[in-house]
């Protein structure tokens, strides 16, 4: 591989996030560095959404800073990291169902678009030519994804697998630095996942965005992640490559069980 | 005969590259071929793409290729592949196209078989698959990419960027301008123009080396003969490495001039048609099906007031449509009705086919259902059948205008001889005979005889208006235990007419009885087993369905019916049938790439189940392998059900 990992680029220091008594996460601390794919795993339960949300400013932690590109932050607002670069996928696809694909990545093109709602109803002049640059960007991930045959087709009527897709399309879209995807291949068969993994390594490799992804399938993290966050019960229990977590005693506890 | 501009030129026009030359400079600004990049059509007029042609050329040449080399060309139809092949022809150089979704092992034949050095494939896929078998072929010494995606961090040195090599061949080209002309100068009717090979429906696929001469007589002749000219427009989907691909796509573009545009995918194919509207259309009866069966579905989910008014103008269509496109008198008040029928339903809907602008479809290569043909004809698309083979350029018979038959494939085409042997063999001779099997004197031996006939190794007559009708292969053609004659061929494209049964194997020479494994067909069995809230897992728990073998005992028992009215075959009823658990598949070997069943290798793997057909028992467990694309293999296991069908005795009297 070519691609290079580089600096940190978002810095998470002891972040502590409970929503009344109950603690979604207890002092978690873990960076990300540019261009890598950083998994994080852990049972269910384990604060792994709730972290996703604190990175792009969903949820606010009460404790913790934030380091994202340099900058300190007590927690992020979501269109402060939504214009800092940060899309991401839900577990739960969150695409408009009755648009088709094509308007559903337009969409992803929203903080790009710069002519105001005036110039863009008229559909004139430098209107005219942005939206005729941001469907050309979109007809490049479509070429991407390899989602041509669905262009026109409304989201709804599509299958899952391929909803998963057009969805990392539309955060794809936003041309993002950093890409938070949840569970990218839950829910999936076995050549859909191998098509999402090479979509992501492809995502990653020819656009150099930085990946951050929660997975519960173990082949895959380990397959295509360079470094693995686990997390139990809402604490950080392992961190560093795929082969040392894999390892890790209390990683093993955590899955299978400790012995009485 | 003249076509299209060709007549009245000085230099004769007798090879690919100096037909391609001369429409650069006669229709230079008109469009040559077209491909849809990032959902925008994008064209090449003949002058540009002669001038990519030439740089390619000349980049093959600094790579080492030289006259008589066999170039390798694996990949969806593209510009540039098309371009590639031409570009090999200038040079004197033989393409070699081979089927882009066989798996490396498929190709490894070809690629020893032909000697080849250089490849010029599309994509990382096809790379891939050439660097797994590289080792099995020594002698390949470039592979050439089109598209560079994914490839990057690819670092072998015998692969290639078609840009760099473009680039190259640019330079080469400056450095010695003449050498192009020198090179086409050189070239001679007689030179093998492409080496195709055969499918192999049995033993190992031979390459059928075709001449310049005659795929441009086949060209001319079926330009000529449906005034095809510069303003048509083709949709090229169909694999470079068929022989019918090659006529339309490539021979007859080139003979005409007229546009050839590549579909974005092997998936919009749909789409792209209805964008570009082509005038001329090729495809093989089972897209035609799949287009109706699509229609029909569509058709059951929508509105009643729709469905009744569709209904209502097909029942006007199949009663006079046929006649009207065939100028047959037809009284006016269905002439009334058929023109309303037009605005309301046969117009729209030819529109969603995207066949509004077709003047002519063809369809060859298995039979046509004679419904499925009238469907098609009635609401006003000019479709025919044809008939031919890679050794005869798929040009032997052609059905005219206006006098179409539904079950004969026309008189022979311009300039063709056909004849049939004592044992019912068709023979044919004409200037679109092959030249030889490549490296196969033996074969080439056998298959034309000392008069020059080519033995096409079908079984068919001439009826008393000179068409020629096929019955089935000569070799398939046996007999039962009784004597009687079985066509396998014959019932199983009986079974097939229905949109349920998706493929079909009839067994019975050397036997009592017929006996046949059904296919059945997961778009239409699927949507039909939902509309009726028939819940299932997947291909083999649907098969098993005891609904499902109803419906399909109904459809063999109404095959059993037809066949009881001809007494040459009321013999061959099929007696007992089976639902095989995985769909037929040319991964598996069932099938030959063009998706012809392979009945010996099927007889053979599938042993223990016509065991059991014959030996009268009711199921029979069966586990088989099966690979999936990526060359991985699973298993399929299933307890198969066996019905016997309701047989009819023979009517008489209506026998030919």
């Amino acid at each position: 591989m070519a691609r290079k990992i580089g600096e940190v680029i978002l810095d998470l220091r002891h972040i502590s996030l409970s929503f009344g008594g109950v603690k979604a996460l207890t002092d978690i601390s873990f960076d990300v560095r540019e261009h890598e794919i950083r998994a994080i795993i852990g049972p269910n339960g384990a604060g792994k959404s709730s972290m996703l949300n604190v990175i792009n400013g969903v949820y606010r932690p009460q404790q913790g800073e934030i380091i994202f590109q340099g900058e300190h932050r007590k927690d992020m607002d979501t269109h402060a990291a939504a214009a800092a670069g940060i899309a991401r996928t839900f577990q739960n696809i969150a695409l408009f169902k009755g648009m088709t694909v094509l308007d559903n990545l337009m969409t992803g093109r929203n903080l790009k678009m710069r002519c105001n709602f005036l110039q863009h109803a008229l559909w004139w002049g430098p209107a005219q030519r942005e939206e005729l640059e941001h469907r050309r960007k979109v007809e490049e991930i479509i070429d991407f994804l390899e989602i041509e045959h669905i262009r026109k087709t409304p989201v709804g009527r599509l299958p899952y697998g391929l909803q998963k897709r057009v969805e990392l399309g539309r955060a794809l879209a936003a041309e993002p630095k950093m890409l938070l995807l949840d569970e990218p291949m839950a829910g999936m068969n076995v050549e859909e996942k191998q098509d999402m993994c090479r979509f992501i390594l492809d995502v990653n490799d020819q656009f150099g965005t930085t990946i951050v992804l929660i997975e519960h399938d173990m082949g895959v993290v380990m397959d295509i992640s360079d470094r693995v966050v686990v997390l139990d019960y809402g604490r950080k229990i392992a961190d560093g490559t795929p082969d040392e977590v894999k390892n890790d005693p209390e990683v093993i506890a955590a899955y299978l069980g400790t012995q009485h | 005969m003249t076509v299209a501009g060709a007549g009245e030129q000085p230099v004769k026009l007798d090879t690919f590259p100096r037909l391609l030359l001369a429409h650069a400079r006669e229709r230079g600004e008109r469009p040559a071929i077209r491909e849809k990049d990032l959902g925008i059509w994008q064209s090449w007029t003949w002058a540009e793409a002669a001038r990519e042609v030439r740089a390619i050329a000349c980049g093959l040449a600094e790579l080492g290729f030289k006259r008589g080399d066999r170039l390798g060309i694996i990949g969806d139809n593209r510009p540039r592949l098309y371009w590639s092949m031409c570009a090999a022809q200038m040079l004197g150089g033989i393409p070699v196209p081979m089927y882009q979704d066989a798996v490396a092992q498929e190709m490894v034949f070809v690629l020893q078989d032909a000697g080849i050095h250089i490849a010029v494939v599309e994509d990382q896929e096809q790379v891939d698959k050439l660097i797994e078998v590289k080792d099995q072929c020594p002698e390949l010494q470039h592979i050439i990419y089109d598209d560079p995606r994914g490839l990057r961090h690819y670092t072998q040195t015998f692969l290639h960027g078609l840009d760099e090599v473009v680039a190259a061949g640019r330079i080469h080209d400056q450095n010695q301008p003449d050498f192009i002309e020198q090179e086409v100068a050189l070239g001679r009717a007689e030179d093998t123009a492409i080496m195709l090979y055969t499918s192999g429906t049995t033993g190992k696929p031979k390459g059928v080396c075709q001449t310049h001469g005659a795929l441009i007589a086949a060209a001319r002749g079926g330009c000529a003969f449906d005034g095809l000219n510069e303003t048509d427009e083709v949709l090229s989907y169909l694999p470079m490495a068929w022989v019918g691909d090659n006529l339309f796509s490539y021979a007859q573009a080139l003979v005409a001039g007229f546009t050839v545009n590549c579909p974005e995918s092997g998936d919009t194919v749909m789409t792209d048609m209805r964008e570009i509207g082509p005038t001329m259309y090729f495809a093989p009866p089972r897209v035609f099906e799949n287009m109706l069966t699509q229609v029909m579905i569509r058709m059951e989910d929508a509105g009643a007031l729709k469905r009744r008014m569709f209904h209502y103008f097909m029942e006007v269509a199949r009663r006079c449509g046929a006649d009207i496109l065939d100028g047959k008198p037809v009284p006016f008040a269905d002439r009334l009705r058929y023109a309303l029928g037009e605005v309301l339903v046969y117009g729209p809907l030819r529109n969603v086919l995207g066949m509004s602008r077709i003047r002519v479809a063809y369809t060859a290569g298995a039979a046509i259902g004679p419904d499925l043909f009238r469907f098609y004809r009635s609401i006003g698309i000019n479709l025919k059948q044809f008939y031919g083979q890679t050794e005869t350029c798929a040009y032997v018979c052609l059905q005219p205008d206006r006098q179409i038959k539904f079950d004969s494939v026309g008189p022979p085409a311009p300039g063709v001889e056909v004849k049939i042997a004592d044992n019912g063999e068709i023979l044919v001779r004409g200037p679109m005979l092959l030249k030889e099997y490549y490296k196969r004197p033996d074969a080439t031996a056998e298959a034309i005889d000392a008069e020059g006939y080519f033995k096409t190794g079908d079984a068919g007559f001439i009826d008393e208006d000179g068409h020629l009708k096929i019955i089935d292969r000569a070799k398939d053609v046996g007999r039962l235990k009784n004597g009687a004659m079985f066509a396998p061929n014959y019932i199983e494209n009986k079974l097939k007419f229905f949109p349920y049964i998706k493929e079909a194997v009839a067994f019975g020479h050397d036997r009592e009885m017929v006996c046949a494994f059904i296919n059945i067909d997961m778009g239409a069995v699927g949507n039909w087993a939902e509309r009726r809230g028939i819940p299932y897992a997947g291909y083999t728990d649907l098969a098993g369905k005891p609904e499902v073998y109803q419906l399909i005992q109904e459809c063999v028992e109404k095959v059993n019916a037809e066949l009881a009215h001809d007494a040459m075959v009321a013999a061959t009823q099929v007696h007992r049938f089976l639902i095989l658990h995985k769909e037929l598949d040319p991964d598996d070997d069932e099938l030959t790439r063009t998706r012809k069943v392979r009945r010996g290798f099927i007889a053979e793997k599938y042993a223990v189940l016509i065991d059991a057909l014959y030996g009268g028992k009711a199921s029979q467990y069966i586990e088989t392998e099966v690979k999936f694309e990526d060359g991985r293999k699973g298993k399929v296991a299933a307890e198969l059900v066996i019905r016997d069908v309701k047989t009819f005795p023979a009517v008489q009297g209506r026998a030919a």
